[in-house]
Order: structure tokens, then C-alpha cells, then sequence
């Protein structure tokens, strides 16, 4: 691996200031289970690495903020994944995290990372998508909310402005009550990168949203608002027309080896519909009453 | 230029204070730096497990870790599980049920043993598979590393009776 400055900064204002100083020259390091790849293989080079796991206004606690269910920037997948709150209530993201990588990726794997990497087949961004969840930066103009759909932009590019970082991911109460589910299709059981990555979540008040990934350069959020999807007695053949004009943005990339656009796109449907009746089986079974 | 950082950390119960080149993994410097070439370099991007260590009682991929990331940490490596000359038991189930064949991947395999037990004392054949699914072992001896796992839980107290 090249060789790099090693920077551990204990507060939010110091790591803030040695981006601006450093501009791109810098690299922040939560989880490191992409990063640390990416400086070995070189496609990353930094001249400074900054450490965020010492600052103390970064933790990796998950917490209710006004209304808000707030998950710190260190927090990691296996708490995600065993969080009882989210567990219960965000259940796709619980489902999602519990599948990125493997034991030893979640317990070093943060979310905040996930998403900053923007893969478009980061698991946890479809379920973030579907529950209309905030990121919370700071930066030299200060702290602000990105609406998590207009946080993704293409593959390892986010709307985050140069010298901001994120601090925490914001995830508002469920307006009312809702089956959510997340469901992926991987080469083999385990671990693997998904080909379809995707969440969905059926309201009460008939509103359903379905958000996907794998498909394209971003992760892409689509909602129901006909009541059609929510609909426990409409036929799957309906369901399924619905869903193809839903879906008509995919544009999976004919490159990847995972798998071809055709397949990735015959099976966004199938999952699509699945994940649909699941959501509706976990509304009714009032699996997230309050 | 190589940035050096003095770290503090423990290592199989043994406090160590070493100067480290802040670009080296925690598996550089486990292996390369203390000598303790139990744990193994294979993939180096996360998919293989074979440099499994734990940190702080969780098990890690050491090599996607800097080794400044473990400072004022306890790391164990498959050195620090036989105590006092004996085997530990999941070890010992190792060589029970034959689960070692070419044997390069069994270190990261035992700690991941290690650390899916001290979570879960008995757990289901299926909890198993996915306590160890970040460990690829290229001999395919998965049923009887599996094996091993399930005789060493079975083989412990079970779970709230006192031993």
C-alpha cells in the first residue's frame, strides 16, 4: 500500500479543517472495509487519511431526535441489524444490513459509509429510499439535510459539497402503519454483491414505496400512490403491469459480470412483486404497530 | 516517507507498545512486525476471512484494518486460543471431526467460531453457516468445519445450567 498521513482528529471542527486544508488530497476513514481496499489496489491515493472514530461528536449510537430516529455516523451494520427499534419499525433496513458482506464486514461496515461510497448496489439504500430517510452533514458552511434521494448521484459521487462529511442519517417516524421488507438476489447464498437490491413499504393509507438498486448508475426510489400495489385483493397480473411502469428506469449496465440487463431486469419485477405481498402480509400482521 | 505512530495495544493478553508504519494493516504488523504468522494473508479484499482476528472480542477482517485502528485495543489471534499448552475446545473439535484439510483457511474459521460462540453458546446448524459465511475454505470442507462447531457448542454448558 502507498503511503499515506495518518490523521486522527477528536473533534467534528478539526476533521472539518483538515478537509478544507487538504481538499481532495484527503480520505476519511470510517469502517475502512472499502477504503482500505481501494488504497491497496491504488485506485485511491491519498496523501492524508483522516480517521473519524475519535471524534466524540460521532458515535455509533442510534437515538431519537425530534421525531427522528438518528443513527451516529460510526454506527455499524450488526447494530443496525440487531437494533430493536429498527428491527421493529424499519425493518428493510434491518433486513439490509444484516446482509452486507459478512460477519466480519457488518461489525466494521458502517452505514453512513455505505451510502457515502454510493455504490448502486449498496444494500442499505434502498430500504433509507423507501423510509424517506435525511443525511446529516457538516461542513465549513455548517451543518445541513440532504433528502436521501437527492444524495445519490453515480457511483462513488453524492451531492455531499467538498469539505462536508456526514454526521448522522436521520430516519422519520412512520407517518402511520406499515409492512416494509428488503429482498435481493445474489449469485450464491452468503456473501455476495447483490444483482437486485431492493425495499419496499406498504402504508395503511394505501401508498406504496418501492426503491431499488443494481439497476443503473443510482439507487432509485418509485411510489404508488394509486393504491393498486397496497391492494391485498388486486390480481398480481394488474400488480405486475403496475410495476412495469414503475420500473421503466432501470437501465442496468451491460458490463457488470454479476448479471445481464435482461436478467437484472426479469427479476426486478419478480422480486418487485414478491417484496409487494410481503409488505402487505407484515401490515396486516401489524408487525410495526405502535 | 513513511508516517510511524506509536500504538498501545494487547495482544492474546499481552500488552505491547510497538511503532508502526501507518499505512501497514493490522495484519502487516500482526504478522510482519510481532511475528504471529498464525493468521494468514490470502484475498486482501474482505471475501476470504482467513486473517480473522478479533478486536475488542468482535472478529475482523485484519487486513482491511489499519493497525492504527487497534490502538488501545485487545486483539486475539489464533495463538491466544490454546491455553497453557492445551487445546481450545473448539480446537480440539477441529481435530475431532477432521475439519482441517489443506488447514490454511482453519485460523480465521476458529475465530469466527470463536466469536459466533461467545454470542450465541448453541446455536442452529443454519446460525453456523452464517456466523462463518465470511470464511471461504478452498478444500470445501465446510460440513465438517460445521460439524466441529456444532460438537464444540454441544460439548459446552448448556445454556443457564451451572457447570
Amino acid at each position: 500500500m502507498r503511503a499515506f498521513a495518518y490523521e486522527r482528529p477528536t473533534d467534528l471542527g478539526a476533521a472539518v479543517a483538515l478537509l478544507a486544508e487538504h481538499g481532495g488530497d484527503a480520505c476519511l476513514l470510517a469502517g475502512g472495509t472499502d477504503l482500505i481496499i481501494r488504497l491497496r489496489d491504488g485506485s485511491m491515493q491519498p496523501r492524508v487519511v483522516v480517521d473519524l472514530k475519535w471524534i466524540a461528536e460521532l458515535d455509533g449510537e442510534i437515538r431519537e431526535v425530534d421525531e427522528h430516529l438518528a443513527i451516529g455516523a460510526r454506527t455499524v451494520m450488526t447494530d443496525i441489524a440487531a437494533n430493536e427499534r429498527i428491527r421493529r419499525e424499519y425493518q428493510a433496513l434491518a433486513e439490509a444490513a444484516s446482509v452486507v458482506g459478512s460477519v466480519q464486514i457488518r461489525n466494521r461496515a458502517t452505514l453512513a459509509g455505505n451510502i457515502c461510497n454510493a455504490s448502486p448496489a449498496a444494500d442499505t439504500a434502498p430500504a433509507l429510499l423507501a423510509y424517506g430517510a435525511r443525511v446529516i452533514a457538516v461542513g465549513p458552511a455548517g451543518k445541513r439535510a440532504i433528502p436521501i434521494d437527492e444524495f445519490f448521484v453515480r457511483s462513488g459521487l453524492t451531492t455531499l459539497d467538498r469539505g462536508e462529511l456526514v454526521t448522522a442519517i436521520e430516519l422519520p417516524r412512520p407517518a402511520g402503519r406499515h409492512g416494509s421488507v428488503h429482498v435481493r438476489r445474489t449469485r450464491r447464498r452468503g456473501h455476495d454483491l447483490a444483482s437486485v437490491t431492493l425495499a419496499c413499504a406498504v402504508g395503511e393509507d394505501g401508498m406504496t414505496r418501492l426503491a431499488y438498486g443494481s439497476l443503473g448508475p443510482r439507487p432509485i426510489l418509485v411510489r404508488d400512490e394509486t393504491g393498486l400495489l397496497a391492494d391485498p385483493a388486486a390480481p398480481d397480473l394488474a400488480k405486475m403491469q403496475r410495476l412495469e411502469a414503475l420500473f421503466v428506469g432501470a437501465s442496468p449496465s451491460p458490463r457488470s459480470m454479476r448479471a445481464s440487463p435482461d436478467y437484472r431486469l426479469a427479476m426486478l419485477h419478480v422480486l418487485g412483486l414478491r417484496a409487494v405481498g410481503t409488505a402487505i402480509e407484515r401490515l396486516a400482521s401489524g408487525i410495526v404497530r405502535r | 516517507m513513511t508516517a510511524l505512530r506509536r500504538i498501545d495495544l494487547v495482544v492474546n493478553g499481552r500488552a505491547r507498545s510497538i511503532e508502526v508504519a501507518v499505512h501497514h494493516t493490522l495484519l502487516d504488523v500482526l504478522r510482519d512486525d510481532l511475528g504471529l504468522t498464525g493468521t494468514k494473508e490470502c484475498c486482501l479484499v474482505g471475501e476470504c476471512g482467513a486473517c480473522t482476528v478479533l478486536v475488542d472480542d468482535v472478529s475482523v477482517d485484519s487486513c482491511l484494518m489499519l493497525a492504527v485502528e487497534a490502538d488501545r485495543a485487545a486483539v486475539t489471534t489464533v495463538e491466544g486460543l490454546a491455553a497453557d499448552d492445551r487445546l481450545h475446545p473448539l480446537q480440539q473439535a477441529f481435530l475431532e471431526a477432521g475439519a482441517a484439510q489443506c488447514g490454511f483457511c482453519i485460523p480465521g474459521q476458529l475465530i469466527s467460531a470463536q466469536a459466533l460462540l461467545a454470542l450465541n453458546p448453541h446455536p442452529t446448524r443454519a446460525e453456523v453457516e452464517e456466523g462463518l459465511a465470511g470464511n471461504l475454505c478452498r478444500c470445501a470442507g465446510y460440513g465438517q468445519i460445521i460439524e466441529a462447531v456444532l460438537a464444540a457448542a454441544e460439548a459446552s454448558t448448556p445454556a443457564g445450567e451451572a457447570g
